[in-house]
């Protein structure tokens, strides 16, 4: 499978529900709080993205496409675009870039402080998410830096069930999602320990054998 | 001839271009009309009402966003859910019983309730701890007549709100969201006070279910979810009742949970609001705008820590 075919039309998609919220405004069809309705839809867009950019390597390892992993950018990417509308739209439609009350409110709600620090984690790693920034970093570097990514999953759902006034149900079925997604990697972990600590008992182990090469 | 011919068309017989052009519009107008032939059958059917010095002359919130937009968890936690699904609510037979602290406890029918006093329009502020509100044209009688039909001990001191449950018609109390039946409550001099009403109706018609039909409380001062819908029981008590917001967030939702810019919500500030409709936020006020009838039921108390 080509990346460079399923890309154009994946990136129209991942605009869909820009799209389709830019179209009940127009139409009015938001409800009576048509500005509560965009807020959070944005965040729960960016959440969503979130948690298909993190099945991405699941999928391919399950079904072998490894192709898969070259959308991931762009899925990663669109993350921290519906992030960007969510926040914009809290400062702009909520607070009315009232930076006095914005601070305060990020001092005094937890929910706000998570949300911003979730956000905050999120721009590192939208730099340097091209291939300068990995060559500057080193592949090692880059794949420890966005490892936050983990983190910023728990804040994340973390803003999301402290924000929701009593009925949590949604919120616990997306820890449920990002436990299970977190969970691959855990397993993983173990499984490559294991093989680790199996392959102690040999004298060398091949993967550390660095081959000498004799330099004039 | 057999086959009669029709004459050609009167000039007053086709519809005036503009009204042609407009045929959406006529449309709404005639339903309009209509509609207005049946408002006095609704009121007939609520009995005459009068106007209230009590009412505000703010603009009133569209009837489609205050019958639209709702907290009423027993028919679901979205705001949309309670428009969709509370049709099912049985609101008759329809009784409440009055008991407690009283000399001789009472229930009544709804049909009862509905004489007790002459109804009354007051357009009132609703504004919601999540920081929006609404103005909404209620219709009731104050809630001092209704507790007035029981002799209260000398021992009361508060009047717990108890609303309906109804396994089989609201969907969200298989939710344990809050502990069920929902519970509300006020002092007694609260209670009393003539702002606080019984609503049985609101734009000039019967309540619809998703508003707390039959009969709700309307306490204007204090934030909406004080405010509980569908009772069945009311109860003198000598203790402050425990309400089902206490119990479920004690940090956030106190007994008094008056409308008060200067204290926050954990959540939510209470500094301003979005009106529903308005697109700028506006500044929230002391009792809701009611601080000059009410003010003095809170004198001395520390607003900060009963709050």
């Amino acid at each position: 499978m080509n990346p460079a075919l399923i890309k154009p039309p994946l990136f129209l998609a991942c605009l869909a529900p820009l799209a389709y919220f830019a179209w009940s405004a127009e139409a009015d069809t938001l409800g009576a709080n048509p500005i509560e309705a965009v807020t959070r839809g944005m965040g729960f867009w960016a959440l969503n993205f979130l948690l298909i950019t993190l099945a991405v390597t699941p999928l391919r390892k399950f079904s072998g496409w490894t192709w898969l992993v070259r959308l991931r950018r762009m899925l990663g990417l669109f993350v921290f675009f519906y992030a960007v509308l969510h926040l914009g739209t809290y400062l702009w439609f909520d607070q009315f870039f009232d930076w006095s009350a914005i601070a305060k409110d990020i001092l005094k709600r937890p929910f706000i402080t998570v949300g911003m620090a979730t956000f905050a984690l999120l721009v590192p790693l939208t730099v340097t998410s091209n291939a300068r920034a990995i060559r500057a970093l080193g592949g090692r570097r880059w794949q420890q830096l966005h490892r936050s990514v983990y983190l910023i999953g728990l804040l994340a759902v973390l803003h999301y069930s402290w924000m929701v006034k009593a009925d949590v149900s949604k919120p616990l079925l997306y820890a449920l999602m990002l436990g299970v997604l977190l969970g691959f990697r855990v397993w993983w972990r173990v499984q490559e320990r294991g093989r680790q600590m199996a392959g102690a008992g040999l004298p060398k182990p091949s993967r550390r054998i660095i081959p000498l090469v004799v330099r004039k | 001839m057999l086959i009669h011919r029709p004459d050609n068309i009167t000039p007053f017989e086709i519809t005036p271009r503009p009204l042609f052009d407009r045929r959406r519009e006529f449309l709404r107008l005639s339903v309009g009309a209509v509609l207005a032939g049946v408002l006095p059958a609704a009121q007939a059917k609520l009995g005459p009402i009068r106007p209230s010095a009590y009412s505000i002359g703010e603009t009133q919130t569209p009837f489609k966003h205050v019958t639209g937009y709702n907290n009423f968890y027993e028919f679901g936690t979205d705001k949309e859910d309670p428009a969709r699904t509370a049709h099912s609510l049985r609101i008759r037979p329809w009784t409440v019983s009055i008991e407690g602290l009283v000399r001789q406890p009472k229930t009544l029918g709804i049909e009862d309730i509905l004489k007790l006093a002459p109804l009354e329009e007051r357009i009132y502020r609703l504004r919601c701890v999540e920081g929006w509100s609404m103005v909404i044209p209620w219709l009731g009688f104050p809630v001092a007549s209704l507790l007035k039909q029981v002799e209260p001990l000398g021992s009361a001191k508060y009047v717990e709100f108890i609303s309906a449950v109804q396994p089989d018609t609201m969907p969200g109390v298989k939710n344990r969201v809050l502990d069920w039946p929902y519970v509300e409550g006020l002092r007694l001099d609260e209670a009393m006070h003539p702002l606080a009403i019984i609503a049985v109706g609101l734009y000039g018609d019967v309540l619809p279910n998703q508003n707390g039909a039959p009969l709700r409380l309307v306490v204007p001062w204090k934030y909406g979810f004080k405010s509980g819908k569908s009772i069945v029981r009311i109860r003198f008590t000598d203790s402050e009742p425990r309400t089902s917001w206490m119990k479920s967030a004690p940090r956030e939702y106190g007994f008094y949970s008056n409308v008060n810019p200067e204290v926050d919500h954990p959540r939510w500030s209470q500094a301003n609001e979005r009106r529903i409709g308005e697109f700028s936020k506006r500044k929230t006020l002391m009792f809701n705008g009611y601080a000059e009838q009410v003010g003095q039921l809170y004198t001395g108390m520390d607003l900060r820590k009963q709050f």
